[in-house]
């Protein structure tokens, strides 16, 4: 593919991990925390950490918006379907993540409540247009990325007139999760979670622009390198960081600026703000409330706000026991010091969001990584005798 | 969820802001409502049916030079 595959070449691929070996000063380390999941999956499935000396060691972030949504979330998009006999449309991603009670949207639409997967919200919207006697909620979650589209729709349901439609709404945003992550106590005084400096997003930094990184990058004196999801981005963006910590720079430089500029897609930005604001704050898995992270539909565009005509109650539901996702999340674990880790959870049977997604952490270990080190051998062997 | 791969615009329509675009051998209709000046030929990046951004193939080739540019071994130059 186009633009894909030449970011995928093994001989460059080696080339620079060498310069990286070389560069990478070995009196010290160098603890880069990969906001998203899909770096955090570029990392693992083209085994970049392998490429890497010892001394630079990727942190995993918590750019996985499925695995950051709180389980209560999970269960009012539930009772939406089974209480208001609403038709819940989602993304593919959220179906298996675990909700109260080991259930989850799948397992309702199992049960019978009428949930479907979609690619996108346009087909949500085909959706209301075509069984205008029933009620029809977009489940909407996501980063940067997929709020453009939730503007764009809420605007086009307005202009077709659509009475049955509405959005329950779920964005988050990335620069407030990572000032939140830097300013947490673990990561300021560098004892439990050593943070050095970080790979921005890809495809959210096409939407934002650089920009928003630098009040992040400049007071919380980390450098910040916007990096695409191949793996030779990955490895250019990670050069990058270590050339900065090297020089005492702490700067936001772009690895993807075949994509992304300093002001991002204005036109997209400018259809967020017209429709969306602030919420004040927002619950999320493994970082708690986090002020001013997340975005709620305007007064003005209220008729097509899931929250306000299903009056729907913010609920605060715990964990399951011994899930290490929050801790995971927020890059004091790693998914091998988890217990449940390859044991009770599996993608086939996954316990907590960061099995699920195929952006987390636990899910990018299993897929790629469980044969690597001893921990995940041995969580191995324990699952194929659990299965025996 | 924030994946998004690059895809050739075949074809515009501005009256309902769609394009079909190509993606290896698959043809799809999407949004362009978040992009304004696309024309056939343009590769943007798809995201759950939307167009966010156009990618330029300028920069897309001077990211690869850079990259080439980084693996190479000053030493090894020195020696030979």
């Amino acid at each position: 593919m186009k633009y894909v595959d030449e970011y995928r070449d093994g001989g460059l691929a080696r080339k620079l991990a060498a310069t990286i070996s070389r560069e990478a000063n070995t009196g010290r380390t160098y603890n880069i925390m990969e906001f998203c999941g899909g770096h955090t999956h570029a990392i693992f499935r083209y085994g970049v950490q392998d490429l890497m000396p010892e001394n630079v060691r990727f942190v995993h972030g918590p750019g996985c918006p499925v695995c950051v949504l709180p389980i209560g979330r999970i269960d009012n998009a539930i009772e939406l379907a089974e209480k208001h006999g609403a038709i819940v449309c989602s993304y593919g991603d959220m179906m298996r993540v675990p909700a109260s009670e080991r259930r989850s949207l799948i397992k309702a639409k199992a049960e019978g409540a009428d949930i479907r997967m979609v690619y996108s919200i346009r087909d949500a919207l085909k959706i209301a247009r075509e069984t205008p006697d029933r009620e029809v909620v977009f489940f909407a979650i996501g980063f940067e990325t997929t709020t453009p589209p939730t503007a764009v729709a809420i605007k086009e349901a307005r202009a077709a007139r659509l009475k049955n439609f509405s959005i329950f709404c779920n964005h988050v945003l990335t620069p407030a999760a990572v000032a939140h992550i830097l300013s947490s106590p673990e990561v300021k005084d560098h004892r439990t979670v050593a943070i050095d400096g970080f790979l921005g997003p890809s495809h959210v930094s096409s939407v934002i622009g650089s920009r928003p990184y630098e009040a992040a990058a400049r007071d919380f004196q980390r450098p910040v390198v916007i990096a695409g999801f191949e793996p030779l981005d990955v490895m250019q963006a990670t050069l990058m960081v270590i050339r900065q910590l090297n020089e005492g720079r702490y700067e936001v430089e772009n690895e993807y600026f075949r994509v992304v500029t300093r002001d991002g897609n204005r036109k997209a930005q400018a259809l967020v703000a017209e429709v969306l604001e602030l919420r004040e704050t927002f619950e999320w898995r493994g970082l708690g409330e986090v002020p001013l992270s997340a975005l709620r539909i305007r007064d003005a565009y209220a008729e097509f706000d899931a929250e306000e005509r299903f009056s729907i109650a913010t609920r605060k539901v715990k964990d399951a026991k011994s899930c290490e996702c929050p801790s995971i999340l927020r890059g004091a674990k790693r998914p091998t010091d988890c217990k449940l880790f390859g044991r009770t959870c599996t993608p086939e049977n996954p316990i907590g969001s960061c099995m699920v997604s195929s952006e987390g952490a636990c899910a990018a270990y299993w897929t790629y990584g469980r044969f690597r080190f001893g921990t995940e051998g041995r969580a191995l062997d324990r699952a194929k005798e659990a299965v025996q | 969820m924030c994946l998004a791969l690059p895809a050739e615009v075949v074809s515009i329509d501005r009256a309902n802001d769609t394009a079909i675009v190509t993606l290896g051998p698959v043809k799809k209709e999407i949004s362009i409502a978040l992009l304004d000046d696309l024309a056939p030929g343009d590769f943007v990046l798809v995201h759950v049916g939307f167009a966010l951004h156009k990618l330029s193939p300028e920069e897309a080739e001077r990211t690869l030079a850079l990259i080439r540019q980084s693996g190479e071994d000053p030493l090894e130059e020195f020696a030979a």
